[in-house]
């Protein structure tokens, strides 16, 4: 089964950020004491305590000490049983990797419990990290892989962003040189979105940025499907590319409708039947976990919800659509159901079906959503 | 009859009429304390809300003054220049009216026009200054623009605040002392006057009237001379906070009656009630048909909802006469309703009420007035839709209805509003100060430029302190075109209008504009073209939708994204296609918003 972290910090705000974090790290400790709690409170959500991935994701966590680190994985091993080959991947950003490079052993603390890591590294180019408020350097963003590798960390992955609204496609070009130089087993890579309540936000209301053009965006796809597939990537989901073997098990049970248990402020967990996430608050996370209580929302899921969320993670991937499995879903026989839209999506060169799997085109994938909502099962259908 | 006293009050939206009548009601205790609720005399949760009376209504009070009981009846009416034919059929059916002022705002367009309304028929008028409690009242300018405006005496103006209950007393009295009592022959031929009807779910419609002359009996025969259709008296009365049967309602006073009459159609304002025996050989004068002004296609927003939308509008025209209505088809939004209203208000209205009690959410098309068309062969056309309108090549001339708007101004917005009326195509007729910083200006306008935003912008360029009034004048010739719209090379009906020659260019050019806003990007670009005939006037386009895919979907985005997939796909599947162009409903509407 699949456990999650999320370590609400972060030592700066990215201005396209929208995920849960704060930069105030005064609460760090009892949240961490929070999170050992919620663990021991949740351990029995899944269906069997044997864990294959463990994911530490953020906000940052590389802002972890070998203590605090050392608390959680602690606990984890008191309420489950870890399998000796489990993916445990780590988010970290380059500034905490080269930085620390003073000790030691600078990376010792992520190598002891961590045997993936992966990298925010986003951009290679110093004006985009400078707009975006990256808390690194394009010096730092290059050396950061070596680092890791030194520290013996081979199981690496990278993000990067593209469609910066600032400049042409050579910089987006020149980063996925680098990118590809590094020569790591895989990378993440997205398109960038302008979320409401971020900074980019904030100044494209003002016109102080650019909206980024759709056709922009696509154009830089193009290229980055093109350059990672010529340099043996395969792109096993939209935006995630690895060399044969190397997808990301993690990330990959959200596309299979694997359960997963959240943990922190703001996890999400599913269980099959129903999705919960948790107060995406630090301070409410913790007050109510100091009470014994878990802060969370569930979302039983209806029939339809159960076939609209796999049809919209599962055709993002290259291992697609099972249409036995989605007709278990929906309880009817999909194809039947959605003749006239497949038949549609198949004419307009975006959906192939093979062996009862449906997939998306090379052109599909620009249109996933819309493929994705056009078979969607509604109530009122 | 000589202790009937029948009124109404003249005062414009917000100058405290409603506040007063239940000032009026409780002081004379045809209402118990525990029965009041604030705006008693509008029923409408719409009436209540927009705070503005939409259809008439009658009330009965007693009053003992001087040792006599007295019986007043309060005619309501409505406050909109949309619904002016009622008010002047109310206004025929009192002997008195209370003029209200609000002391901080002084007289407005619309209490003009009714005031001279109410003068013109002899009626009794009993100035009162209003809201005197307000901090900002300016009591003695305002005497002076009432003193002029009636040539009445300084100390025939009552002071009242009908929120706090000053000179309620007074205003009785002068209403029993100034008012006459009604005239009329109690044992002439029976001649009374339809000034309301009201719906009534359970015993049809409920006709309220005045009579004249003669007296109506329970279990009488009669007839509605206009329709000529007879009844029977089932059940006749007053009425008080709720209806008070009696066995006669005798000359002079004000009641109801009930037949069993099931369509509102059937009950025309204006229309005369008489005897089947010993009839009145002539109806009461001023009988009008009302017409319908403005014209729009009303259509559901989910297509499988015509027959219910048809049921609505059947249901909503028993309580409301003046919408006329029949089926209609158009290729972009299917079956539907042309609707015709007596001006914007009273369509907004029509929608409102659509939505709010019976549920349905509708589309409603551009708004037209109706345009009389002289062909070629000679043959004259009403037309308004732009679908009715001939082929230009068979077209002699075209004439459109003309009004004569009445706009009452503090000075300082004269500029602007000439600018605006003169953009809408108005000359000015008239400029007169009633007093030195309040202004009468009166135009000559098209009535097509009125039904756009007219009054919207006439309340904001002047900072709401404009008021408007208006009457129709008659049909003169213009030169008006069709323009069409047309996306991706198709014709899209529901969005062609008809409009001015020298607006057309702009006009086109707007809607494009607004268009491309509304339009959702598709997976191919959208050609807009606004055409005359077959001549493109302004063009936008909507570029092809490159991408359709969110960067991520992680543990955390799936439920969000799920929703808001389902969302985006619920907003398409009420959206009209023409050729393979989806078209959202706002769109429809966005030519209501342009300019
Ligand atoms: N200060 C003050 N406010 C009043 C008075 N009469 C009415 N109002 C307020 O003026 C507004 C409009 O009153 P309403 O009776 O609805 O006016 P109508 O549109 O003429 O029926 C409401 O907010 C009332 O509370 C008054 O005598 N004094
Ligand atoms: S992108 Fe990462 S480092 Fe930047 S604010 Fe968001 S969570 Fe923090
Ligand atoms: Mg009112």
């Amino acid at each position: 089964m699949h456990l999650y972290l999320h370590i609400p910090f972060c030592r700066q705000a990215c201005h396209y950020c929208d995920f849960h974090f704060s930069t105030d790290l005064k609460p760090k400790t009892a949240l961490v004491e929070a999170l050992c709690r919620e663990i021991g409170l949740r351990k029995d959500y899944l269906p069997t305590n044997r864990l294959e991935t463990i994911y530490f994701g953020g906000g940052t966590p590389s802002l972890l000490t070998e203590a605090e680190l050392a608390q959680i994985f602690e606990t984890i091993h008191r309420h489950f049983t870890v399998a000796v080959d489990a993916e445990i991947t780590l988010e970290a950003n380059p500034d905490d990797l080269v930085r620390s490079a003073s000790g030691p052993d600078p990376m010792g603390r992520f190598r002891k419990y961590a045997n993936r890591l992966s990298i925010g590294i986003q951009s290679f180019h110093e004006p985009h990290l400078r707009l975006m408020n990256r808390a690194h350097t394009a010096a730092e963003a290059e050396s950061c892989v070596q680092r890791a590798r030194e520290a013996g960390f081979d199981n690496l992955t990278i993000d990067l962003i593209y469609g910066v609204p600032a400049g042409g496609h050579d910089i987006w070009k020149t980063d996925l040189d680098k990118a590809i130089a590094l020569d790591v087993p895989h990378i993440s890579s997205y398109c960038l979105t302008i979320e409401p309540g971020t900074v980019f936000g904030n100044w494209l209301s003002k016109g102080r940025l650019n909206a980024p053009d759709d056709a922009f965006g696509a154009e830089e796809f193009n290229l980055l499907v093109e350059a990672l597939t010529a340099a043996g990537y395969e792109q096993y989901e939209i935006s995630n590319f690895a060399r044969p073997g190397m997808e990301a098990r993690h990330n990959s049970s959200y596309w299979k409708r694997r359960p997963y248990l959240g943990i922190g402020p703001s996890a999400h967990s599913f269980n099959g039947l129903s999705r919960q996430y948790n107060i995406a608050n630090n301070a409410r996370y913790i007050r109510s976990l100091q009470k014994g209580e878990i802060p969370a929302t569930v979302e039983e899921l209806s029939r339809a919800d159960q076939v609209n969320d796999y049809l919209l993670t599962s055709l993002r991937t290259k291992w697609g659509c099972d249409l036995t499995e989605l007709t278990l879903l929906a309880g009817t026989d999909f194809q039947a159901l959605r003749r006239k839209e497949l038949n549609r999506l198949y004419g307009q060169g975006w959906l192939a079906l093979d062996d009862r799997t449906l997939r998306l085109t090379e052109a599909g994938k620009l249109f996933a959503d819309r493929v994705a909502a056009d078979l969607f099962v509604m109530t009122d259908d | 009859m000589k202790h009937i006293r029948n009124f109404c009050i003249i005062a414009h939206i917000d100058h405290g009429k409603s506040t007063l009548a239940d000032r009026l009601l409780e002081f004379t205790k045809t209402v118990a304390d525990r029965d009041m609720q604030a705006q008693l005399l509008d029923d409408m949760d719409l009436e209540r809300e927009r705070g503005i009376t939409i259809k008439s209504h009658a009330i009965q009070m007693n009053y003992t003054y001087k040792g006599e009981t007295f019986t007043l009846n309060l005619i309501d009416t409505p406050g909109h220049v949309d619904f002016s034919y009622e008010v002047s059929r109310s206004i025929a059916a009192c002997e008195g009216a209370l003029l209200l002022v609000d002391a901080s705002q002084g007289i407005e367009a619309q209490t003009i026009s009714n005031l001279y309304l109410a003068m013109s028929n002899d009626l009794v008028i009993i100035p009162v200054l209003n809201k005197i409690d307000l901090p900002g009242a300016m009591p003695e300018e305002v005497k002076d623009e009432m003193v002029d405006l009636l040539g009445c005496k300084r100390d025939e103006i009552i002071h009242a605040s009908g929120k706090e209950g000053i000179g309620v007393e007074d205003i009785l009295n002068a209403i029993v002392d100034r008012i006459p009592a009604p005239k009329g022959n109690p044992d002439g031929e029976l001649q009374a006057l339809i000034f309301d009807s009201q719906f009534n779910s359970y015993r049809g419609i409920e006709v309220i009237f005045r009579v004249v002359n003669g007296r109506i009996r329970k279990g009488d025969k009669i007839k509605f001379m206009a329709t000529g259709k007879e009844y029977f008296a089932e059940e006749i009365g007053t009425l008080r906070l709720d209806k008070q049967p009696k066995e006669v309602v005798d000359c002079g006073d004000v009641g109801y009656l009930i037949s069993g009459i099931k369509v509102a159609k059937e009950v025309k304002v204006g229309d005369t009630i008489t005897q089947t025996v010993q009839p009145s050989r002539q109806p009461i004068q001023g009988f009008e048909e009302v017409k319908p002004m403005v014209f729009a296609g009303i259509y559901p927003v989910e297509t499988n909802e015509f027959e219910e939308l048809r049921e609505a509008m059947e249901k909503l025209q028993l309580n409301d006469a003046a919408l006329v209505w029949e089926p209609e088809t158009s290729a972009a939004l299917g079956f539907g309703f042309r609707c015709g209203f007596l001006g914007m208000l009273h369509m907004e209205i029509v929608q409102e009420r659509l939505e709010r009690e019976f549920n349905m959410t509708v589309i409603t098309t551009v708004p037209s007035v109706r345009f009389e068309v002289l062909t070629t062969k000679g043959a004259v056309i009403q037309v308004s839709a732009p679908s009715e309108m001939p082929d230009p090549s068979s077209i002699e001339t075209i004439e459109e209805p003309f009004i004569k708007a009445q706009i009452i101004t503090k000075s300082e917005y004269i500029g602007s509003i000439m600018s605006l009326c003169m953009d809408k195509r108005g000359i000015l007729k008239n400029q007169v100060y009633l007093t030195a910083d309040r202004v009468e200006l009166q135009f000559d306008m098209p009535l097509a430029e009125v039904v756009f935003d007219f009054f919207d912008k006439l309340k904001t360029i002047s900072r709401g302190y404009a008021s408007l009034d208006y009457e129709f004048t008659g049909n003169r010739e213009s030169t008006m075109v069709k323009l069409d719209i047309m996306l991706n090379g198709e014709r899209v009906d529901a969005l062609s209008a008809i409009v001015h020659r020298d607006k057309a260019y702009e006009w086109g050019k707007k809607l494009c504009e607004k268009l491309r806003e509304l339009l959702p990007r598709q997976q191919f670009e959208i050609a807009i073209q606004a055409a005359i005939g077959q001549k493109i006037i302004a063009r936008e386009t909507v570029k092809a939708l490159r991408k359709d895919v969110l960067a991520k979907c992680y543990g955390g985005d799936i439920s969000r994204k799920r929703k808001l997939l389902e969302k985006q796909k619920k907003g398409k599947k009420r959206m009209r296609q023409v050729g393979n162009v989806e078209i959202p409903q706002e769109a429809f509407m966005a030519v209501l918003k342009i300019s």
